[in-house]
């Protein structure tokens, strides 16, 4: 039998939070806890890239699969494996978590130990939510990952963190139980198929769901989706959560809690119940809509940097909704491109964000002006990183928008239309934001003496700068693994889809 | 069915033999032992733990004694095995407390050990005066132990309460047990399944059904029969909170499964109709109440109401899975609940009771293992992944799916998403408040036994759940078959 990859990254991590249970707590001790933390998230983003290296790029197959029984009289295993799709989030997952915990070196410096502990068992947590074949174990990780993100917040958070962190707690919650009773439904007609029960994803994609069920059990997941990544209307706790959490939070919120939501739509709501994601589909697109403008519209009007990159998130994911909801390759293969490019530029900023507020102590944009004659070279990273989630050409952010939006043309130009404006909304809200944060004169005497770019934070951020640029000029180095996945799941959909326009006039509207 | 017992009885009956015993030795040794002796406490665990052993030959037996008034089956030990387990963790976790409350420990622990007689009682009758006899035996020991910080007003309006009530809802379940009787002529729930089998559906036998739920709701605490709880929760000594909290209503469950499962399947649509109802209000009405609750022990009285309402769906479920569901689940809900518990009595100090939630802030700087521990436990009630708490919840929720019962399910489920923001108020207590003003807790090496023993399991089962699974679902399976008769 082969090393065990994959089971080996999500241990990882909690090996090294128990390590750090032997070392003491205390400040003499900080560096040392720091760094054990840091070198051992390193360890998973070499392992991550190790994965892709190893990675058979022309197969749409699981790879690395691994499978024991868990519970077997009802069918649970411990199912693991990656396809292209979930590689990437993976190796986001790998690059973004040493990075949230260097930008925290000098910001948190309270119960540092609980801290590094809480990051690395969200780590673990993410990557199993991403590996997971077995929708038990999916539902397990999912849940699971709630707890750090709840102290992360909850702890290390602004004023309002103990209501930030409960919502987001309780959001997330009522959305995902309801998940919880389909995945014992799907289950459960399992069992009523062939006699046996079972959880296994792939052996559920051959499952063929009666039309009634899909209804209630696409809306089911898309809930607990769309609360988690967020669409319009459910979107009310990301605000509160961004703002209130630590960069360290943010970060890992934006760059990687959110695509959890998207890649259960991928991976699970649309190749499960595909004419249910027929039917629902264009509602599915008007939500991302919305999102995507409503977002960028509220945006503008924010007079706090991290609100309003929190604000930009919702319309940046709606994005990758719309793209999702068109169903073709193009679409598709946007959509997972753009949720990488979210979670590197979004992350960007907010380390960005994070950075001037530890100068400064404040994220009002009004107390900023001025910042390119003071801090030069931050503001030359902080120019990049817009420009990419702008979606410049030659960066990261162009070419997933550009894809989705050809993607939504196919499928029906309205949406494409729709979406289009808030590509230029999204020039607007940012670069106004820039302007006001760094040209200028310099209003205020305490931005007059802060200090430019400590190596540090170069660490910080070189990744960053140099991931937008290459995810920018070589996309198919990306695209390529994720091809042959994106396909299989189109392909799908799109068997489907003759079925699900007939049954559209016959069972879903009664 | 004339009632006699044999000499082979005597064998069966040996766990419930060894444990009446044993509490006869607790009361003398009270006498012989010194004042302040901290002995006895160790020989009721010895008694209790004799106890469990002496169940170890009826791992596989599964009959009928003492002409059918008594059955010995795997259903009943894993009861009796729930039963004996909490009840040791009581008695570990009442050391201390007994020390600085200044109470005399004899009668409490013979008591304590009553109680438990009586429940393992109920867990075998299959005959209604037996069923009857064990529920008397428990619930007269509770009533003493509820009121037994005599200086203390709270526990002695706790004990006149829980004892006025007790005797109310215990009425009602006679004249429903008499009803039964008179229809059927019998009191063994096997005859009586058989007579009711061909049977056209009669009235009273109807208000027979409705008579002998209302009973034993209030055994459960389940809404409109919860009034009682809080009060009594928090009034009584902790330990007895816990014990109570568990034991008491695991017993409850037992003896409702056997009626209605083993006794009225021939009624099943209408014990499940009345049990669905109470299900859904018991869980709804124990969260909302629970959630604007300062006072940890009320609090945990109204979420353990709310438990009931879950442990209920086990029971609407009515199949072996369902009721293997239940099994599981209780035995779970035994682990955190007395784990939170044990962490109650811990933080009770001379001059502080220490059962207030602002007694819990800043616990995890002071205690942070205790502070873990508790939440463990939290998280474990709430259902949330990877404790034993959303194992059991898990299996409960896919018991009402597979019977049908999906519009209980999404109550439950959603439900439990509600419970997690009181559940996670005391972590916002304990971990996320900035003041640490709070009591200092204490331990001993008893309350730390008891500790580890129930963080383990809940990590354990909530990792490892699979030979629980087996075990109940085979436990399950001997309920409603009715054993053959003892040799």
């Amino acid at each position: 039998m082969s090393f065990p990859v994959l089971s080996s990254l999500i241990a990882l991590p909690i090996v090294g939070a128990l390590l750090l249970l032997v070392v003491r707590d205390g400040d003499r001790h900080e560096e040392v806890i720091r760094r054990i933390a840091l070198v051992v998230s390193g360890l998973v983003f070499a392992e991550t890239l190790l994965l892709w290296a190893e990675f058979d790029a022309a197969s749409a197959e699981f790879q690395f699969v691994e499978r024991y029984a868990w519970i077997p009289s009802f069918g649970i295993s411990y199912a693991v494996g990656v396809d292209g799709i979930s590689l990437f989030l993976i190796a986001l997952t790998g690059v973004l978590t040493p990075l949230a915990l260097l930008s925290s070196w000098e910001s948190v410096h309270t119960r540092t130990r609980a801290f590094c502990m809480f990051v690395l068992l969200l780590e673990s947590a993410m990557i199993g939510v991403f590996v997971s074949l077995d929708l038990f174990l999916f539902y397990v990780f999912w849940d699971a990952m709630l707890i750090p993100m709840y102290f992360l917040i909850g702890i290390w958070g602004y004023e309002r963190r103990v209501y930030a962190a409960i919502k987001f707690m309780l959001y997330t919650m009522a959305g995902s139980v309801l998940m919880l009773l389909a995945i014992v439904g799907l289950a459960w007609l399992h069992y009523g198929a062939t006699g046996r029960y079972s959880f296994d994803v792939l052996e559920m994609y051959a499952l063929t769901v009666p039309t009634n069920l899909q209804f209630w059990f696409f809306l089911a997941f898309a809930l607990a989706f769309a609360i988690k990544v967020p669409l319009v209307p459910f979107h009310t706790w990301l605000p509160d959560a961004h703002v209130e959490a630590p960069t360290a939070g943010s970060v890992i919120l934006a760059g990687v809690l959110l695509k959890m939501g998207t890649y259960g739509l991928v991976r699970f709501a649309f190749p499960l119940f595909p004419m249910a994601a027929t039917f629902f589909a264009p509602y599915l697109a008007t939500l991302a809509v919305v999102g995507i403008i409503y977002g960028a519209l509220v945006a503008m009007v924010q007079p706090d940097l991290k609100k309003l990159v929190a604000y930009s998130s919702v319309s940046h994911l709606g994005f990758v909704v719309l793209g999702i909801a068109a169903m073709n390759t193009q679409g598709l293969q946007g959509a997972v491109y753009q949720m990488l490019n979210h979670g590197v530029s979004t992350g960007g900023l907010f380390l960005i964000v994070g950075m001037l507020s530890d100068r400064r102590h404040t994220r009002a944009i009004a107390d900023f002006g001025g910042l390119k004659a003071v801090t030069p070279r931050l503001v030359a990273v902080f120019l990049i990183v817009t420009l990419s989630s702008i979606g410049l050409p030659g960066l990261n952010g162009f070419v997933g928008e550009f894809l989705i939006l050809l993607g939504a043309f196919t499928w029906d130009p309205r949406f494409a239309v729709c979406a289009a404006t808030g590509v230029i909304l999204s020039a607007v809200y940012m670069l106004w934001m820039f302007q006001r944060v760094n040209y200028g004169p310099v209003t205020d005497e305490k931005t007059a003496a802060l200090a430019d770019l400590q190596p540090r934070e170069w660490a910080v951020l070189v990744p960053i700068v140099v991931l937008v640029v290459l995810m920018g000029v070589a996309p198919n180095l990306f695209l390529r693994p994720i091809e042959p996945s994106v396909q299989r799941i189109v392909d799908r959909l799109q068997e489907a889809a003759p079925a699900a326009i007939q049954a559209r006039d016959h069972v879903f509207i009664p | 069915m004339p009632a006699g017992i044999n000499a082979i009885d005597f064998y069966y009956l040996l766990p419930e033999i060894v444990l009446t015993a044993g509490a006869l030795a607790v009361l003398v040794a009270d006498v012989l032992l010194p004042r302040g002796s901290r002995a006895l406490a160790w020989i009721t665990v010895a008694v209790l733990g004799a106890t469990l052993a002496s169940l170890l030959p009826f791992a596989d037996t599964d009959v009928e004694v003492a002409n059918g008034l008594i059955a010995v089956d795997r259903f009943a030990l894993f009861f009796k095995v729930v039963f004996l387990v909490s009840a040791i963790m009581t008695v570990l976790m009442s050391v201390r407390y007994l020390e600085i409350e200044e109470v005399s420990p004899g009668e409490y622990f013979f008591l304590v050990l009553c109680a438990t007689l009586g429940m393992m009682i109920m867990a075998g009758g299959i005959d209604l005066i037996t069923s009857f006899i064990g529920l008397e035996t428990m619930a007269v020991s509770f009533y003493i132990l509820t009121g037994f910080i005599k200086p203390n007003q709270r526990s002695n309006e706790a004990a006149v309460k829980y004892f006025l009530l007790g005797a109310f809802s215990l009425g009602i379940l006679l004249y429903g047990m008499s009803l039964l009787y008179g229809l059927s002529g019998s009191t063994n729930l096997h005859v009586m399944a058989s007579v009711f089998a061909g049977q056209a559906r009669d009235p009273l036998l109807v208000l027979a059904v409705i008579l002998v739920v209302s009973g034993m709701a209030f055994k459960i605490a389940a809404v409109p029969f919860h009034m009682w709880a809080p009060d009594v929760y928090e009034g009584a000594p902790t330990p007895i909170t816990a014990f109570l909290s568990v034991g008491s209503k695991a017993a409850a469950f037992a003896m409702i499964l056997r009626i209605f499962v083993e006794g009225l399947p021939s009624m099943t649509s209408d014990w499940q109709l009345l049990f669905e109802a109470l299900a859904i209000v018991t869980m709804t009405v124990g969260n909302v109440a629970a959630l604007t609750q300062s006072n940890l022990k009320r609090m945990l009285a109204y979420s353990s109401i709310a438990h009931a309402g879950y442990l209920l769906i086990g029971v609407v479920a009515g199949t072996p899975l369902g009721v293997s569901a239940m099994l599981i689940y209780l035995l779970i809900y035994t682990f955190m609940q007395l784990g939170a518990f044990t962490v109650i009595v811990m933080m009770r100090r001379a001059d502080v009771v220490g059962d207030e939630l602002k007694d819990f802030s800043g616990l995890h700087v002071r205690h942070p293992v205790a502070a873990f521990a508790m939440l463990l436990f939290m998280l474990s009630l709430g259902g949330i992944p990877p404790t034993a708490g959303f194992m059991g919840k898990f299996w409960l929720f896919r018991a009402a799916i597979e019977s049908g019962y999906v519009g209980l399910a999404v109550v439950g489920v959603l439900n439990s998403a509600v419970s997690l923001y009181y559940y996670l108020r005391l972590v916002v207590f304990m971990y996320l408040k900035k003041e640490t003003t709070g009591s200092e807790p204490t331990a001993s090496p008893a309350l730390a036994l008891t500790l580890a023993v129930a963080v383990a399991a809940t990590l354990v089962l909530g990792v490892y759940p699979r030979v629980l699974f087996e075990v109940a679902e085979k436990s399950a399976q001997t309920l409603g078959l009715g054993g053959a008769a003892a040799p």
